[in-house]
């Protein structure tokens, strides 16, 4: 039963994912597929051969000019500088309280052109925080309807594109790019993802996005590609220990407290939030994001109540079934005096105390 | 809207919470419809209720839960829980793969046979779930 979904934004690949049969829901304002046939076939698919995404939702900031580097290494925790041309960040665009506006992947394609992939539901925030902390001769511009953007994701995500694109990609390092094109059509082929898995993002025009879609499924048949929806990406990051924004992390928490530390780089010089976060790092964060697995029978998910320590101490931020560890998983803010690898949890599901405790993350680490 | 490939047997009564129930003597069989299955996706969690509990019609007896969501069981009708299908705690799938068949909830023995009455037939559920199913 497909219900059409008035005042949804759509996708240039509306039309096919439909066509595959896809479980369309409302996202952020997008009708997205939440699946195709089934999410643990699709994050199975993933993790053992590929899988591909439409994530054309996701929002792109062109930053441009002289000042560019500086605006960025001003916004941002991770230290931009030290990107070469062609190569990417995880960071996140920081309020002056240390805190999530988004997390954000930094592209720098040379010296003074930047391109930010920022989430779906951050787009207008985004643009704005940026457009108006920039001063001088840098153009900031909202190039989100520009872009398509793919996710082709799995151990054989690398061997797929390279049958279709028009370069070799097997030698981008992770957290590189090419700016290149598929069969003909150009593209930026990003090794990054969502996944926890190795992969490409692939940004395009969206009148072109269809065609490679097309392609590549196409070229990955052999391999067992299959479309893939919005649902496996969520069992997939959680996985992965990956944060979502709106769940996880949010204007409310730092990069520190979300045990994002790997992206502040305190010794760039000053960023909107480094004094709080140099003051975090030196007496320590008060609650601190944790993995937790239930040891008794539930599934956790977002927004049940979270208790450690014998006191409910908040939420849960993200929870599901581990379609990978056949077990139920999650992510909440626990008090740093009871954020310890093996302490006990409990999460309320519908009254009742399911006991859980607090385990290494990421929960799923692939086989190098 | 796209024509529904989802099965709705004549042999069966069900319920606009999407159970469906079949009516053998003064047992009845419980399990969750073709549609609901197809709406939840992947059942990977059921859990149901303990055998001898009373039920009453309309009142939560489970809860099934997939990747994605979690959907409450309702009793279709008032009765005793005679036997809950002990397989779907290593195998949920079969709620999926075969919701009328090894995907089966329980069994109550019926303490109200006049209730069924008051149950859709395989035509009417078919029209609930065609209007939206909600």
């Amino acid at each position: 039963m497909q219900q059409e979904a008035p005042g949804l934004r759509t996708t240039p690949l509306n039309e096919v994912i439909r066509q595959a049969g896809a479980k369309l829901v409302d996202f952020a304002g997008w009708e997205m597929p939440v699946q195709f046939r089934s999410v643990l076939e699709e994050h199975q698919a993933v993790r053992t051969r590929a899988g591909l995404f439409d994530v054309s939702h996701m929002g792109e900031i062109r930053v441009e000019g002289q000042g560019s580097l500086a605006l960025l290494q001003r916004l941002t925790p991770n230290d931009v500088g030290k990107l070469v041309p062609g190569q990417a960040q995880y960071t996140a665009l920081l309020t002056p309280q240390a805190t999530f506006v988004d997390d954000i992947l930094v592209y720098r394609r040379d010296e003074q052109r930047f391109l930010l992939c920022v989430n779906a539901s951050n787009v207008e925030k985004d643009f704005r925080y940026v457009r108006e902390n920039a001063a001088g001769q840098v153009r900031v511009e909202d190039a989100s309807s520009e872009y398509a953007q793919l996710a082709l994701q799995g151990p054989r995500a690398a061997a797929i594109l390279g049958r279709v694109a028009d370069q070799s990609v097997e030698a981008v390092p992770g957290y590189h790019f090419i700016e290149g094109s598929v069969r003909g059509a150009p593209a930026l082929l990003s090794r990054t993802g969502y996944t926890g898995e190795d992969g490409f993002e692939i940004y395009l025009a969206p009148g072109q996005a269809a065609q490679v879609w097309l392609d590549l499924l196409q070229a990955g048949r052999e391999d067992g590609l299959i479309p893939c929806g919005l649902g496996a990406r969520d069992t997939l990051r959680l996985e992965a220990r990956m944060p979502l924004y709106g769940n996880d992390i949010d204007e409310t928490v730092t990069p520190l407290e979300a045990g994002l530390g790997f992206m502040v780089h305190l010794d760039k010089g000053d960023f909107l939030g480094s004094a709080i976060l140099r003051r975090q790092k030196e007496r320590g964060v008060e609650k601190k994001l944790m993995g937790f697995e239930l040891t008794d029978r539930g599934i956790p998910r977002h927004g049940y109540p979270l208790r450690a320590g014998g006191s409910e101490v908040g939420c849960v931020t993200s929870g599901t079934f581990s379609p990978s560890l056949k077990k139920s998983i999650g992510l909440g803010y626990i008090p740093s005096a009871s954020a310890r690898i093996g302490e006990t949890i409990e999460v309320i599901i519908r009254g009742n105390a399911v006991s859980g405790r607090i385990v290494k993350t990421p929960f799923y680490k692939r086989p190098s | 809207m796209t024509e529904s490939k989802t099965a709705f047997p004549n042999n069966l009564r069900y319920t606009k919470e999407h159970e469906w129930v079949r009516v053998e003597g003064t047992v009845g069989t419980v399990g969750i419809t073709d549609y609901a299955q197809s709406e939840l996706g992947d059942v990977v969690f059921v859990d149901l209720p303990e055998k001898g509990r009373a039920l009453v019609a309309g009142e939560e007896l489970g809860t099934i839960e997939s990747v994605k969501a979690v959907s409450e069981i309702y009793a279709p009708l008032s009765g005793e829980v005679l036997e809950v299908n002990e397989s779907l705690r290593d195998h949920p799938e079969r709620v999926n793969g075969d919701p009328y068949g090894e995907g089966w909830l329980l069994r109550v023995k019926i303490t109200q046979p006049s209730e069924t009455e008051k149950l859709l037939s395989a035509e009417g559920y078919k029209s609930h779930v065609e209007e939206g199913g909600h």
